[in-house]
């Protein structure tokens, strides 16, 4: 492989792990507090507001259910707004946030919502208001769910960044579309594909590791 | 039914230094009842699980509630803390009405009530002492603080040494008896226990109800307990109330209710652990008043002091055999259950006898002999 192909190879590596780390992080923050949002409103929940449940399904799913090609064109003039341009790395981390939020978000819900009732009686029991519930109870001990959960929207954070190549934003997707596939490089598809494996490989083994670190559940 | 347990709890120092500085007198309650419950009422749909309870438990007392399975029990219970809203009646605690309170207001009085539960409700993310502590981070205190007083209770239940452990690796008991330590963290004025031995086996439910007796005696802490089991209500209660479909049926001291069940709801659930008469027998039962008559007795307290059998076999010609039976002792009071045999033509008498000297007597039937 020539010098610049190398450098290519690096740049759109470096893009990759940046768009999955900048939209992960940004699917975590906004993701988790969706996700407790859902199952505090629910009813029965600790803070039931059925209607603004009902709200915060329909937008979930609406953003779910939209194709992300069709989602990374249709929020553009909302990433020009934000980032100031349309095309490159950075306007690419606006679709994959707001589409990997919601998906964070229900991931995140089954996780708490299987956190034993019993426990948040008991809290309830000590005297702990909504916020103890959350803070002392519902995240920690779902947390071992949680931590699985974000290894599966970081995977899939990887494979959606190549798409975000339409948009100009590169990484190693959109190296393996033009390079690869469209100019017959095997031999830099073959690499493409090989680096993502081992990417994909060392994200999930790193969750793993943390979920068991984490889990006292026996 | 012993329920000593001396090898598995603390030294007497320790607990009585948790009684000196833990558990003063709440200042706000000059009548001695830390509960009293007027006419609760709670439905949920079209099912009433309570309908008008009254009830009152006093300071350092054991109150046992039993009841069957949807009885209404657990509702009642989650009244007294708040975690259930009764639709009307008014529930006091240590003299304020905690029905007109908003969950807000609820949350500093729940830090007075500790509650233990049948499944344990640990959290599995936290360690025993920072599951013990919980209460105390609630209540805003210090790391230090809580540390301290989390070591103090673990030594108090007997397990100092699971102190850095998590949940997962304890025993059933051994959960429960984190529980009650979690439960004592705050320095409760009442403790609730929702049914927290029925998921323990027998040997260890002998422990914990020890473990919990002895906490009431030593740190006069007041305890309401709900089961369906007679016998915990027997190891440990002072007094009890029956419930069933959301009323109180019957109620008095343990030992009382035990000898003179009134209510059959009382009489099935005490069933179990009554002497019962022996089926060969049971089985040839008949109403023809010959051959041998079959007594049941039932004495307590004072009568079951007196030598009744020793006069009945003295004033029956031909005295009595017995069958099955013994004196049991219930709060240190005798309540004797016996099965008796006398000769048919001299039943009446035998009864008589028997009545005269405050002893309940039944004729169940007679047994032919066998030609």
């Amino acid at each position: 492989m020539s010098k610049t192909m190398i450098d290519l190879f690096l740049r759109s590596l470096w893009e990759t792990i940046l768009m999955t780390g900048a939209s992960g992080f940004i699917s975590l923050v906004a993701g988790l507090p969706l996700g407790l949002a859902l199952i505090a409103t629910e009813r029965g929940g600790i803070a039931e507001n059925v209607w603004l449940n009902r709200l915060l399904a329909a937008i979930v799913n609406g953003f779910r259910s939209v194709p992300f090609i069709i989602l990374l064109v249709a929020l553009i003039p909302l990433t020009r707004l934000i980032v100031g341009t349309s095309i490159g790395t950075w306007a690419a981390i606006v679709p994959l946030s707001i589409a990997a939020t919601p998906y964070y978000a229900r991931i995140a819900e089954v996780s708490l919502r299987e956190v034993d009732h019993g426990l948040i009686e008991a809290a309830r029991a000590m005297g702990g208001n909504r916020w103890t519930i959350v803070r002392e109870v519902l995240v920690p001990e779902a947390l071992p769910g949680l931590v699985a959960g974000f290894t599966v929207t970081l995977v899939t954070l990887v494979g959606a960044s190549a798409m975000a190549g339409a948009i100009g934003a590169g990484g190693l997707g959109d190296l393996a579309i033009r390079y690869g596939y469209q100019r017959f490089e095997t031999a830099v598809m073959t690499w493409v594909v090989m680096v993502l494996i081992v990417l994909v490989c060392a994200l999930q083994w790193l969750g793993d590791r943390l979920v068991a670190r984490l889990d006292h559940r026996g | 039914m012993p329920v000593a347990d001396a090898g598995l709890l603390p030294p007497a120092p320790v607990a009585e230094r948790l009684a000196a500085d833990a558990f003063a007198p709440a200042p706000s309650n000059p009548a001695g009842d830390v509960v009293r419950l007027t006419d609760i009422r709670r439905s949920f749909g079209a099912t009433a699980a309570l309908n008008g309870v009254s009830l009152s438990v006093r300071k350092g007392e054991i109150l046992g509630i039993i009841g069957r399975s949807g009885a209404g029990k657990s509702t009642l219970i989650r009244c007294l803390n708040g975690l259930e809203r009764p639709d009307s009646g008014q529930v006091l605690i240590e003299g304020r009405d905690t029905t007109r309170l908003s969950e807000r207001e609820l949350q500093p009085l729940r830090r007075r009530i500790g509650m233990i539960f049948q499944h344990f409700n640990l959290l599995s993310a936290k360690t025993v002492a920072d599951n013990v502590a919980l209460p105390l981070k609630i209540a805003g205190q210090s790391r230090r603080e809580r540390l301290q007083r989390a070591a103090e209770l673990l030594d108090l239940v007997g397990l100092a040494e699971k102190a850095g452990s998590y949940p997962s690796a304890l025993s059933g008991g051994q959960k429960q008896r984190v529980g009650i330590a979690r439960a004592l963290a705050a320095r409760p004025a009442l403790l609730l226990s929702d049914e927290a031995t029925s998921a323990l086996d027998p040997e260890t439910t002998r422990s914990i109800l020890a473990l919990l007796k002895d906490i009431n005696r030593r740190l006069g802490l007041t305890i309401v307990l709900i089961t369906h089991e007679m016998e915990v209500v027997r190891a440990i209660a002072d007094r009890l109330v029956v419930i069933d479909a959301g009323r109180i049926v019957e109620e008095g001291p343990v030992w009382k209710v035990f000898a003179e069940p009134r209510s059959h709801i009382t009489q099935s659930l005490l069933e179990a652990s009554r002497p019962r008469l022996p089926p060969a027998i049971a089985g040839r039962l008949s109403d023809v008043p010959t051959g041998e008559a079959i007594l049941r007795i039932d004495a307590a307290g004072e009568a079951a002091e007196a030598p009744f059998l020793a006069q009945l076999a003295a004033a029956v010609p031909g005295g009595f055999r017995l069958i099955h039976g013994g004196v049991d002792h219930i709060q240190d009071h005798p309540v004797a259950s016996l099965f008796l045999g006398v000769a048919a033509a001299h039943a009446s008498e035998a009864v008589a006898f028997l009545q005269a000297r405050a002893v309940k007597v039944e004729l169940i039937g007679h047994v032919q002999d066998d030609d």
